[in-house]
């Protein structure tokens, strides 16, 4: 396969390119520490995964195989729309199978099945800032990594608790990386943050509106924030998927008619469909 | 039960396409338009998209448009996008914009001044009635007749108020200025970061930071020193040559206001101003982007920052369309899997709350 | 003459990233680089191959290597030569590495701005000599760097109090590459 002739491999520049790769060395260096970098403008707009498709297009090879998923899943429009362009600017093989990948971009998953030492999750971030809800100033927030002054969060949680019984973060549920740095595992359901810990893949995350790159290296530490007396657990719905039957996965909800009629499936399509060739072969 | 996981993401989006492609040319009875037409007829919207889209080019400018279906901010988005690919061979000289050739030159503060008042092409005294004669193609008007370009003596009014001492002077540097585009915003940005950003900021949250700072909110009383528009020439040294040469010129609009300050420990009373500096004719922008400039010096000139136009990190975080429209957006993108985590949560404090009640009963 | 570059600028910066990134990752795992390359001495191809993939206009370098290896850098990469090894960005240490105390360790807001040290060592072997951990290492990682220096690893455990400021170490050696990010932790084997 080639890649449009159009445009430099991978569609960045290489100065751009090495711009993102020292961003990228430094982050990995200084776990959980958001690297400030010169994000550029891309084709497809802020919010819509920039930050990871430039990571992406820095790490990217012609011998990767290329996976994309938005909710755990290969075919939602976003993430057609991300492999096509990589398709188009790198010519790169791409494949929906999560064991067959070397690089994942991802929105809002950890993919179900364990990820391996040959294998970088890259994560699509719309804010990388943990704090940004207790406290928007950048300024302030740099100051507060700086001192490791992350109290402010750890009130927030406790009033959680306080007034609900438990803490009410569903998503980008706040973790301490290395037992230095607070920070976002990005929107992922709480339910996905163990998966982060000690993961043998190297996990990269880009925000390009906010610009900033930060990384978690393989086998570092990375643990939900929580209290002695309410330690962090994570939730999935108390249900089985009506595809393939899975009572361990994340499961999307779907309303299936206006009379309360609803029913769960996968939302990680690709272990979901896994799970169900291989109960077809046992029946066969 | 009948329910096939959502497929067909791929075909949905090229039949989106073709769909759009169909609605952007409309009926095909009437004859398509050309970018020429829009680059001619549509000055103001061309030179909208330049100055936000931080690209000169009234061709490249003009065909966005046409694209976005005159959008202009999709436009403005279509020629950053463009413009990052583009090879950097170095940086032009500072444009001398005092020795610019004037269209238009108005000043609110003189009822006369060296080089004079000229209105140029300007809507400011049209009556804003509905010109039924366009609608019934006109035809070309009559020449209208013009004040020489390049008005030999214009000197600045807030020069006029310098060399009298009643005009702060900004302090020349010989810093290299920060690069918008290079380099992600750090804060306190410091005027060359600011005034980047604002050059290429949102015309409407400019607008209304401004107006906010004409209803109280960081009052700076300000007037308008002087408007210029015309075309300023472009100077570079290429480094094969090590000298400097002319290399084209870009119409610009420029807008100083004056605006007057108590004065501080360090320094007396006098006039201060706000710079506004745009890309093609974008008046409303200049004098909006000098309100909010001046408004942004309260810190550095030690005035009380209260109000949201004097708040740097506010202002220069969110003056980005391009940024600002993408990030508005992508909240339709799917978010089903953070929404059924929400849900997750939202059903077990209700069941929470719901539980002593039940044991009470 | 000059001594040419990358074959292929852009596929072999991007496989020498990729191993310079597998090596930052996992600390002290030694990568191989496939890229073939003649620089002038004293460098050794890994050592020309990391300078070509990283450092460029925007990077000061600072190096010991002489006035050939100098140009052929300068002109390869374009990036401005540093008069100190404090005022570099890439530091690169063909003899003896300076002192990493010396070098540019950031500030707790912005530790990025830490030296990246590249040095071309006698030898890398991976499985035996220093014990590694920390980030990057399932449970230990070992490494032998031929040629360092007495003192180098009191210098290292003193960094590591001044965290998250510090300087990041890519070692190079023939076509070998390894790394030492400021997280890791070295035992004497």
């Amino acid at each position: 396969m080639s890649h449009d002739p159009a445009y430099n491999f991978a569609y960045l520049d290489e100065n751009t390119k090495r711009m993102i790769r020292r961003a990228l060395l430094k982050a990995v260096a200084i776990p959980g520490h958001q690297v400030p970098f010169g994000a550029r403008e891309m084709p497809l707009p802020y919010g819509w995964g920039t930050g990871g498709i430039q990571v992406t297009a820095a790490v990217l090879g012609p011998r990767d195989v290329l996976k994309v998923i938005d909710q755990g899943a290969d075919d939602t429009t976003n993430a057609v729309s991300i492999r096509r362009f990589f398709n188009r600017v790198a010519g790169v093989g791409t494949t929906t199978r999560t064991a067959e990948a070397t690089v994942i971009q991802t929105r809002h998953r950890i993919p179900e099945q364990a990820l391996t030492e040959a294998q970088i999750l890259v994560y699509q971030v719309p804010m990388p800032e943990p704090l940004f809800r207790l406290e928007p100033r950048l300024a302030e927030t740099r100051r507060m990594h700086a001192l490791a002054d992350y109290g402010l969060m750890h009130v927030k949680l406790y009033e959680d608790i306080a007034r609900h019984g438990h803490i009410s973060t569903a998503y980008s549920y706040p973790v301490m990386v290395g037992g230095r740095y607070l920070m976002s595992p990005s929107p992922i359901p709480a339910f996905d943050n163990p998966k982060m810990h000690r993961m043998p893949a190297l996990q990269l995350f880009g925000a390009g509106r906010e610009k900033r790159i930060y990384a978690v290296p393989p086998y570092t530490e990375v643990r939900s924030l929580d209290f002695e007396d309410h330690p962090f657990r994570p939730h999935r719905a108390d249900a089985h998927c009506a595809l393939c039957g899975s009572r361990s996965s994340y499961l999307d909800e779907v309303v299936t008619d206006d009379r309360g009629g609803r029913m769960f499936v996968c939302s990680d399509t690709d272990y979901c469909e896994t799970r169900q060739a291989s109960r077809q072969e046992d029946a066969a | 039960m009948a329910y096939v996981a959502v497929k067909g993401g791929e075909q949905a989006i090229g039949n989106a396409h073709a769909w759009l492609a169909e609605t952007r040319r409309g009926a095909t009875a009437q004859p398509e338009l050309d970018v020429a037409q829009i680059e001619q007829q549509l000055g103001l919207a061309v030179d909208r998209v330049m100055a936000e889209g931080a690209c000169h080019d009234r061709g490249l400018a003009a065909l966005a448009i046409k694209q976005a279906q005159g959008d202009l901010i999709e436009a403005a988005f279509l020629l950053r996008a463009y413009r990052t690919t583009l090879p950097r061979f170095g940086h032009a000289a500072p444009l001398d914009t005092g020795r610019m050739r004037l269209r238009r030159r108005v000043s609110a503060t003189y009822k006369d001044l060296p080089g004079g008042q000229v209105l140029g092409p300007t809507y400011d005294y049209t009556h804003r009635l509905l010109d039924f004669a366009l609608a019934a193609e006109g035809g070309a008007p009559e020449a209208a007749p013009q004040a020489a370009e390049g008005l030999a003596e214009a000197p600045r009014v807030t020069e006029l108020l310098a060399r009298e001492g009643l005009m702060r002077r900004e302090r020349a540097s010989e810093d290299e200025p920060a690069d918008l585009t290079r380099q992600p915003l750090a804060f306190p940005a410091g005027r060359p970061a600011r005034l980047q950003n604002l050059a290429r900021g949102d015309e409407g949250f400019l607008l209304g930071l401004g107006y906010s700072t004409q209803r109280g909110y960081g009052n700076n009383h300000p007037f308008v020193g002087e408007i210029r528009q015309g075309r300023a020439t472009v100077c570079f040294t290429p480094p094969e040559l090590g000298f400097e040469i002319e290399i084209g010129e870009v119409e610009v609009t420029e807008c100083q206001m004056v605006n007057q300050f108590h004065g501080s420990k360090a320094e007396p009373p006098q006039f201060t101003r706000g710079y506004g500096l745009v890309l093609g004719r974008g008046e409303r922008k200049a004098m909006s982007m000098a309100l909010v400039d001046r408004a942004l010096m309260a810190g550095e000139l030690g005035e009380e920052r209260a109000a949201p136009a004097q708040d740097e990190e506010f202002v220069l975080m969110h003056s980005d369309n391009v940024e600002a429209t993408g990030f508005v957006e992508h909240l339709k993108l799917p978010h089903y899997v953070d929404f059924q985590s929400e849900l997750e949560v939202v059903r077990r404090m209700r069941a929470t709350a719901a539980a002593p009640q039940e044991v009470a009963e | 003459m000059m001594r040419p570059g990358f074959t292929d600028p852009v596929l072999d910066a991007q496989s020498c990233f990729r191993a310079v990134l597998e090596a930052m990752s996992r600390p002290g795992r030694v990568q191989r680089l496939a890229a073939p390359l003649q620089p002038p001495a004293p460098l050794a191809p890994a050592t020309a191959a990391v300078l070509l993939t990283l450092v460029d206009a925007e990077t000061p370098l600072w190096l010991d290597a002489g006035d050939e290896a100098a140009e052929w850098v300068r002109f390869h990469c374009g990036c401005p030569i540093a008069t100190t090894p404090a005022e570099a960005a890439f530091v690169l240490a063909t003899g003896t590495p300076p002192d990493i105390a010396a070098l540019p360790q950031g500030t707790d807001e912005a530790p990025e701005a830490g030296a990246t040290l590249v040095w071309q060592a006698a030898a890398l072997e991976a499985g035996q000599g220093w014990r590694l951990s920390g980030p990057g290492i399932e449970h230990e990682h070992r490494l032998r760097v031929g040629g360092a220096p007495e003192g180098f690893r009191a210098a290292w455990a003193a960094q590591r109090g001044r965290y998250p400021r510090g300087v990041d170490i890519i070692l190079c050696a023939g076509e070998a590459i390894a790394a030492l990010p400021r997280t890791t932790r070295i035992e004497e084997g």
